[in-house]
């Protein structure tokens, strides 16, 4: 079995997603996505911060204090771009005018509750950022996220252990071992990397999957 | 005649006593208001809740606030940074008291401030811990949770261009929330890096229109790093 690297994975999603889409990639694994982009396709990145047409890092000395991402980060702006107000940038998110937003997780539940802010430690210094509004917003949330934790145990639940960010709101799960959906009927595979059986992926999952062409689902 | 041009940010922010809310301008860097903070802390003022979308980076600005112990409460969403030592440390001491908002509400609260608004029903935060205690509704099938607005005593903001009736312009991503903010507090200070005669600024592309601006403070002699 040879694991889809970070990069693989944020190809596969950046594949996934169509000319003409406005797109917000969540900070850490997500911003990956942008380097994987087609470039025959005109895709709109939004950050929360008030910026649309988010173009690549700039090189220095291009870098500017007032041009910066979600991540604090120096950016560009493509032609096109425009700058707006925090209200105005999370009237976009929250309103339902993202076609697409990426984020990473620390669980996703069979239902599509998604878990991604805070691990709910004691003595952790929680922060949310704009992770609810996002869940909550966009038309298609993507997950990025490694299928197992360091530990080996599977970051698909079937209940979010860890305080959630979002109820019933991820529409597809992409992992170093597969690509799932999050369908009514329940979490619907639609790729597995290869060398990887389906029922072995699902042992490891730990939930029940479904295959696609309308076979039933395996423990 | 109207001239809201202050001649220093001393002389700004001379007035703000202790106890009061203010909102904050910026996101990390980008946008805050370094000049009249550094003012306020000379100023003495303490027990203060801030509003900012963070909790201060390295050790200007918001976290020189916090690190000069002028803090008490602060309303944000992300405090949590690789930088935010003073912030971190204060508040596993137990100094800072902290409500953590998600940002689009956070936004959304002050517009609302703003613009008179009662109280909204958001979606965002449904069911989660953010949103514990709260007052929901399903409307339309979906749950919301009901938010009030933050008003502020001042708002410190930070804007490229003023003119002396406080029409204010911004650049690029410092905008963000400093034209919400300007709505939201009873007095509004605005640092601005250059002055300009009423009228030389287009009324096609003003952002903050003067009257949601009270005081304004021109950073005569400083210089922006800009490409």
């Amino acid at each position: 079995m040879q694991r889809y690297s970070r990069d693989e994975i944020a190809a596969r999603v950046a594949n996934d997603i169509p000319d003409g889409a406005y797109v917000n990639l969540g900070i850490g694994l997500p911003t990956l996505v942008a380097n994987h982009l087609p470039a025959d396709r005109e895709i709109v990145l939004h950050s929360e911060n008030g910026v649309l047409g988010m173009g690549p890092v700039p090189a220095p000395p291009n870098e500017d204090p007032d041009l910066i991402n979600a991540s604090k980060r120096p950016v560009s702006l493509l032609p096109g771009g425009s700058y707006f107000h925090h209200a105005d940038s999370f009237a976009m998110m929250r309103g339902g005018h993202l076609d697409y937003c990426v984020l990473g997780a620390y669980q996703v539940s069979v239902e599509g509750d998604l878990a991604n802010w805070h691990t709910g430690e004691p003595d952790a210094i929680p922060a949310v950022g704009g992770a609810m509004d996002l869940a909550i917003g966009a038309k298609n949330v993507f997950v990025m996220m490694e299928h197992l934790t360091r530990t080996g145990e599977s970051k698909i639940v079937p209940r979010c252990t860890y305080p959630i960010t979002g109820v019933g709101c991820v529409t597809r799960i992409y992992t170093d071992l597969a690509v799932i959906d999050v369908t009514r009927d329940g979490l619907l595979v639609t790729d597995i990397v290869a060398g990887l059986s389906f029922a072995e992926l699902a042992r490891m999952t730990g939930v029940p999957l479904l295959r696609p062409h309308a076979e039933s689902g395996s423990t | 005649m109207i001239d809201k041009t202050v001649a220093s940010a001393a002389a700004a922010v001379a007035d703000i006593a202790d106890g009061a809310t203010i909102m904050l301008g910026g996101f990390g860097a980008a946008g805050m208001p370094s000049r009249l903070i550094d003012a306020l802390i000379a100023q003495g003022a303490g027990d203060l809740t801030i509003v900012n979308n963070n909790a201060g980076n390295g050790d200007t600005g918001l976290a020189a606030l916090i690190k000069a112990r002028r803090v008490t409460k602060i309303i944000c969403s992300f405090p949590r940074q690789v930088d935010s030592h003073h912030f971190d440390a204060q508040y596993r001491a137990g100094l800072l008291e902290l409500e953590l908002v998600p940002q689009g509400n956070l936004a959304e609260r002050i517009r609302a401030a703003g613009a008179g608004i009662g109280a909204f029903f958001t979606p965002t935060g449904y069911r989660t811990l953010l949103a514990q205690g709260k007052e929901t509704r399903v409307i339309d099938g979906r749950g919301h949770v009901l938010e009030y607005p933050i008003h502020a005593d001042y708002a410190l903001i930070g804007a490229e261009r003023g003119d002396r009736w406080g029409n204010l312009v911004y650049r690029k991503t410092a905008r963000n929330f400093g034209p919400i903010m300007a709505t939201a507090a009873r007095c509004t200070i605005a640092e601005v890096r250059e002055i300009v005669p009423l009228g030389a600024l287009d009324p096609e592309c003003i952002v903050t229109p003067g009257i949601f601006v009270h005081r304004l403070v021109p950073l005569a002699g400083t210089r922006r790093a800009t490409s």
